[in-house]
């Protein structure tokens, strides 16, 4: 069987009976487990689990009862929560958490039908460029196994672009899911703020964390967000108005999805960029389509990444005060009063990023720092925010590189925090806006994928997957797939 | 930017740091704030906050009670219980 299939192919075998759910959770589940020794993708497995759901997922296949996802195998992010499956987020601090609950998108997932192999590793509590916090190991990248995988959805992409897996869930806070999507050579969509709901999702920064996929393919990634994105009752921040588009499981048509679309092109964002080929020639895709492209300017580009540290470490340090070491999580050995419990049992369960960030975030909040610091940054936010909805007045997508170069050397960057930072320049600003942005492979420098990354309107994923599509339809970038010993 | 004295930080985020990783963490914040001073040099004079990026009203619902609590199941997960309470360092003598 060929492991880098779509998977709107696996539901043609699955509905042929050319294969059963059973046989090919078992084909995924041997090849990651044989592959996660050089790529550590993974966080763990949950055979016995995946196996009982392959054998369900037959059963509604064999009744007639099945839906689009039945009977496909997934990964989850270990960020989600899994009932009785173990959920560490890629912290020491939770190494031995298990939920009592799913997360909404595991529920809605699980209810559809998919099975999950196995929870993906990422960079401790979704924080990193390059999957090189996670308590658990770095992960590989499948094209260069010296390189890292991008961050903080790491794992799931290293998964999904070496044939581990045929689709992954992701989260992304300020480039999370697009950077490695990028880095891995796959597709990687993140919705608009609020479309997916975050119960149940590990909370990093609550104002910017949002769940999406990451896939061999746009329609792939369609396919699965159509099954769990969506109003929440039981997150307070998800959108009331449902996508009737995205839930209808539309079908994706290879011809051009409008006569004439408009495509901006951001000044700021080519300026920085050193090697643009892949994307310039991605840019004549579109305009061969027939689309406009103009250039356009985000000026308030440059203070997105300090913003973004304030705002993110702001809500981090808040979200992570909940690890204390008594009702859930990691506790230090003999504590010697309450204090010394919870400073030992934070200082030993967290590692050094998300310290960093908590003490940035600790800093940014206290006595006499608050109006320079985090006010300033929710004012920048608002003016990022501005330059987007003006420039969308104009143009119907947005298009620019994912990321400033491709995946980096294992340790290259790890020791200088502001440099990682720096590499989700092309990522932050439209998180810190909220929109939909999606990450599709363009092209390949020295055998190593680049990624381009299309920005929609609020609440316009529609446009984003409709376009991502057809590009995919006449390029084969996303059909690349890297040679693994 | 006035120095940043991490060990007050630290115990205001309640994470006991020592020896050379408070000396490390104290020159990544140095590098991270002299960063963020950016910030500084953009005017946003009569710009209001942005807090939530859809500036919407969170959703409520109906103050109506859908689950049960299962202390048991809650508690499957503490470092350590004993009779249904959570057992931490005595704090009172």
């Amino acid at each position: 069987m060929d492991p880098f299939i779509e998977i709107n192919a696996i539901r043609k075998g699955l509905a042929d009976g050319e294969y059963s759910s059973a046989e090919i959770t078992k084909f995924y589940l041997d090849r990651a487990k044989k592959l996660n020794s050089q790529l550590n993708s993974f966080i763990s497995f949950c055979e016995e689990q995946a196996i009982e759901q392959a054998k369900n997922a037959d059963n509604k296949i064999a009744e007639g009862s099945s839906g689009p996802i039945t009977g496909i195998p997934l990964a989850h992010k270990d960020i989600f929560c899994t009932k009785g499956i173990t959920t560490t987020c890629g912290s020491r601090m939770l190494e031995n958490f298990v939920a009592p609950y799913d997360a909404t998108v595991v529920e809605r997932l699980n209810k559809a039908g998919a099975v999950t192999i196995g929870k993906a590793n990422m960079d401790e509590f979704a924080m990193g460029s390059s999957n090189e916090n996670s308590y658990f190991g770095n992960t590989s990248n499948p094209w260069d196994t010296d390189r890292v995988p991008g961050g903080s959805s790491g794992g799931s992409a290293a998964a999904v672009a070496a044939g581990m897996i045929p689709i992954a869930t992701g989260t992304d806070t300020g480039g999370s899911i697009r950077q490695p999507a990028a880095f891995c050579g796959i597709s990687g969509l993140k919705p608009t703020y609020g479309r997916v709901s975050r119960y149940g999702m590990i909370a990093f920064a609550s104002s910017l964390d949002q769940a999406g996929v990451l896939g061999r393919s746009v329609a792939d990634i369609c396919l699965l967000l159509s099954q769990f994105g969506g109003p929440d009752v039981l997150d307070s921040t998800s959108h009331p108005i449902p996508d009737n588009w995205l839930s209808s499981n539309p079908k994706l048509n290879p011809t051009k999805p409008e006569a004439k679309i408009t495509i901006g092109l951001p000044r700021e964002y080519f300026d920085q960029t050193p090697n643009l080929k892949s994307v310039e020639i991605a840019m004549r895709v579109f305009e061969n389509a027939g689309c406009i492209l103009k250039e356009v300017s985000l000026p308030s580009t440059e203070s997105a990444i300090p913003a973004y540290y304030i705002i993110a470490g702001a809500e981090a340090s808040t979200n992570l005060s909940r690890y204390d070491g008594v009702r859930f999580g990691y506790r230090c050995q003999d504590p010697e009063s309450l204090s010394d419990l919870y400073q030992r049992s934070r200082n030993e369960g967290f590692g050094k990023e998300v310290k960093r960030r908590i003490l940035t975030g600790t800093y940014a909040l206290s006595v006499g720092y608050y109006d320079a610091y985090y006010l300033k940054a929710q004012k920048i936010r608002r003016l990022i925010q501005q330059d987007f909805l003006e420039v969308f007045n104009k143009v119907d997508l947005i298009l620019c590189p994912t990321s400033p170069g491709v995946a980096f050397k294992k340790g290259a960057l790890s020791e200088n925090p502001v440099e990682m930072y720096k590499q989700d320049i092309f990522t932050i600003p439209s998180s810190l806006a909220g929109l939909p942005a999606m990450s599709i492979p363009c092209g390949f420098q020295n055998n190593l994928p680049i990624g381009m990354q299309l920005i929609a309107p609020h609440f316009a994923e529609r446009k984003l997957i409709e376009w991502g599509h057809y590009f995919q339809s006449l390029t084969d970038w996303h059909k690349k797939v890297p040679e693994l010993s | 930017m006035p120095k940043i004295d991490v060990e007050h930080l630290s115990r205001l985020a309640q994470i006991g740091l020592e020896g050379e990783e408070l000396s490390e963490l104290y020159e990544n914040l140095d590098q991270i704030m002299r960063m963020v001073d950016q910030m500084r040099e953009i005017d946003t004079t009569e710009v209001e906050p942005l807090a939530h990026p859809l500036d919407a009203n969170q959703q409520l619902r109906s103050d109506v009670q859908t689950e049960e609590i299962d202390r048991e199941l809650n508690q499957a997960m503490a470092p350590l219980i004993e009779d249904g309470f959570y057992i931490v360092p005595r704090v009172v003598d």
